[in-house]
């Protein structure tokens, strides 16, 4: 990659004056993708669905886009709460492990005690919410890299709540409906679609909307960006942290809640490695991991274009350990790309 | 005698064993330019760092309009009228421009939008932000809606300067605003510090450019070894004295200006 643009060769004119030169397609390229960071994932889908339709009739039909979408629902929005995390230049081990944990906590209360399917919703939320503090606290009273705090509490509430659950399934019949409501399917233009699905669409919408809209969401950019520099700006940067820490939990609350109602159960052993998932998503959908570049609805994509992928080889008949690879390729292509796009000149 | 907009009165800052404040002391007039020199590790940036809240001073106070302040932080010093434009220059690359200059400050929408939903004032902020940027006479940044990152290093520093000028209302420190710069861009910027004075606001300015110093300033003053040195006037003193008192070569002559 060469650039052509230096300081000495500005055309003449005022020196705080905007350098627009000549451009070759592929330097257009890099900007549109740098002011745009969801194009490249969008493109991606699109391009991917269309050849998987190509390859498979069964694959356009409804009641496959319906799979596509449960199977995509819980990952989906475990990296709504993962996108905020890493759009502070942070990560999030331990999502999965708080869904779990917050998803037997729910099931499991209700069924012992016979609470009503609200107020142990409710309980699993204040969970959720109390793990993401716990590591907003750790990340920002103790200083300690979000690598090593959520690797560390990943273990700890993965320990947590296979004691609280004595390791053993809580079956759907225990449970009060409300808890299982996500699983039920509505008939929308032919295609039945989960509660689970819509919730899943409802919440990338709300937080698509507090980054974009909200000086909250400013600031969880410019805290990823540069932290230092937002400190001397003028925000809280600490806050702005523990917020949103205490915020992707309380997300990873209704992904539990979708995630009971796509299994029908409460399982200790469940989304063992969705915290991986939902960091693969993030990153194909075009947010940068080295933080404040990126774009909720990106994960969206980037969780759609997993799931897209691993249905659409299988409809093909391709061995699942292709897909795997596939995904692979997937993350180190669109990291590298995030890379290219950084380095993108005035 | 005029009351100084901002002082400091025997600043101390360590650093575990390393001093960089040792009792420093500054006085800004109303309507002035008052460089402030210093060779590496004079207690510039230290100074520069307590009178805008970045760090807390050990000892000593800082009096705004003779009243004395303490800043626990950046806030602080901005609720007080004090804006710094950092060396570093303390903006967000990947935000625009509009959103760079109300960093921290955003304006909601009215009604219930802002209140509720918290919304922000995006067409509002935008407008403010062209008029500032327009105001300096920085007319060539097309759209407050483009990403600061896309700027050219003197672009960046003039957004940061137009921040601290729109929501100065008492002092703008400026740290070594043209240290990264080509002599255009640094020409321009020179040029923004007189305006921000032209228009009423005195300006502490921090370099290590001496030519740029005995251009702009009113008054210089020097540091060294934590404290001040001197207080000199550029229109008497020359540019190699002003270095040999900096660096200690020269005791600085009987009468000093404005000191105290």
């Amino acid at each position: 990659m060469s650039t052509t643009l230096s300081k000495s060769q500005s055309p003449s004119g005022n020196p705080l004056g905007g350098a627009e030169a000549k451009r070759s397609p592929l330097i257009r390229l890099q900007h549109l993708l740098h002011a745009q960071a969801t194009i490249g994932p969008a493109v991606v889908l699109l391009v991917s669905v269309v050849v998987f339709a190509l390859l498979s009739e069964r694959f356009l039909t409804p009641g496959n886009i319906s799979l596509i979408l449960q199977q995509v629902a819980v990952v989906g929005t475990l990296a709504v709460g993962q996108t905020i995390v890493i759009l502070t230049a942070g990560i999030d081990l331990s999502c999965g492990a708080i869904m779990v944990l917050t998803s037997i906590v729910m099931a499991k209360v209700a069924a012992d005690t016979g609470l009503p399917g609200l107020p142990a919703l409710l309980l699993g939320f204040v969970v959720g919410t109390l793990c993401g503090l716990l590591n907003g606290l750790l990340v920002t009273r103790l200083k300690l890299p979000p690598f090593i705090v959520t690797l560390g509490t990943l273990n700890v509430f993965f320990a947590l709540n296979l004691w609280y659950s004595a390791s053993a399934t809580i079956r759907g019949t225990d449970m009060p409906s409300l808890l299982l409501w996500t699983g039920q399917t509505i008939n929308l233009g032919g295609t039945r679609i989960t509660y689970g699905s819509i919730m899943m669409v409802v919440l990338v919408a709300a937080m698509a909307f507090a980054l974009k809209n909200t000086a909250w969401g400013r600031h969880v950019y410019a805290t990823g960006d540069d932290a230092e520099a937002s400190r001397l700006s003028g925000i809280r940067t600490g806050r702005v942290l523990l917020s949103v820490y205490a915020t992707a939990g309380a997300v990873y609350a209704f992904s539990a809640w979708v995630l009971i109602g796509r299994i029908a159960s409460a399982s200790p052993q469940a989304g063992q490695l969705d915290n991986l998932d939902s960091i693969t998503a993030v990153v194909i959908g075009g947010t940068s991991l080295f933080g404040g570049r990126g774009a909720i609805v990106g994960s969206l994509i980037g969780a759609l274009i997993v799931g897209v992928f691993r249905n659409g080889l299988a409809l093909a008949g391709v061995d699942v350990l292709w897909q795997t690879m596939a995904v692979g390729v997937l993350i180190i292509v669109a990291v590298s790309l995030d890379q290219w796009i950084r380095k993108v000149k005035a | 005698m005029t009351t100084p907009v901002l002082q400091a009165r025997g600043l101390v800052k360590r650093y575990g064993r390393v001093t960089a404040l040792a009792g420093a002391d500054l006085e800004l007039m109303p309507g002035e330019i008052l460089a402030v020199i210093g060779d590496n590790g004079a207690g510039k940036s230290s100074l520069i760092k307590a009178l805008s809240g970045a760090v807390v001073p050990d000892e000593g106070e800082i009096l705004v309009d003779g009243r004395p302040v303490s800043f626990g932080s950046p806030i602080d010093a901005r609720k007080a009228g004090i804006e710094t434009v950092h060396q570093s220059l303390a903006v967000s690359p990947s935000l625009d421009i509009a959103a760079n200059l109300f960093l921290g400050r955003e304006r909601r929408r009215p009604g219930v939008l802002g209140t509720v939903f918290r919304m922000l004032d995006r067409n509002g902020m935008r407008d403010e932000a062209r008029r500032q940027l327009d105001g300096l006479g920085i007319m060539t940044i097309q759209n407050p809606g483009q990403a600061v990152e896309t700027l050219s290093g003197g672009q960046r520093q003039a957004v940061a300067v137009a921040r601290a000028a729109a929501f100065g209302s008492r002092v703008v420190i400026m740290d070594e605003p043209t240290a990264a710069l080509g002599v255009r861009e640094s020409r321009a910027v020179l040029d923004l510090v007189l305006q921000v004075r032209d228009r009423g606001l005195p300006v502490i300015l921090i370099s290590h450019n001496m030519p740029h110093v005995f251009e702009v300033a009113d008054r210089i003053h020097i540091q060294r070894l934590g404290r001040r040195k001197a207080v000199v006037d550029p229109k008497t003193i020359s540019m190699s004295d002003a270095v040999a008192i900096m660096t200690g070569a020269m005791e600085p002559p009987d009468v000093s200006m404005g000191m105290s």
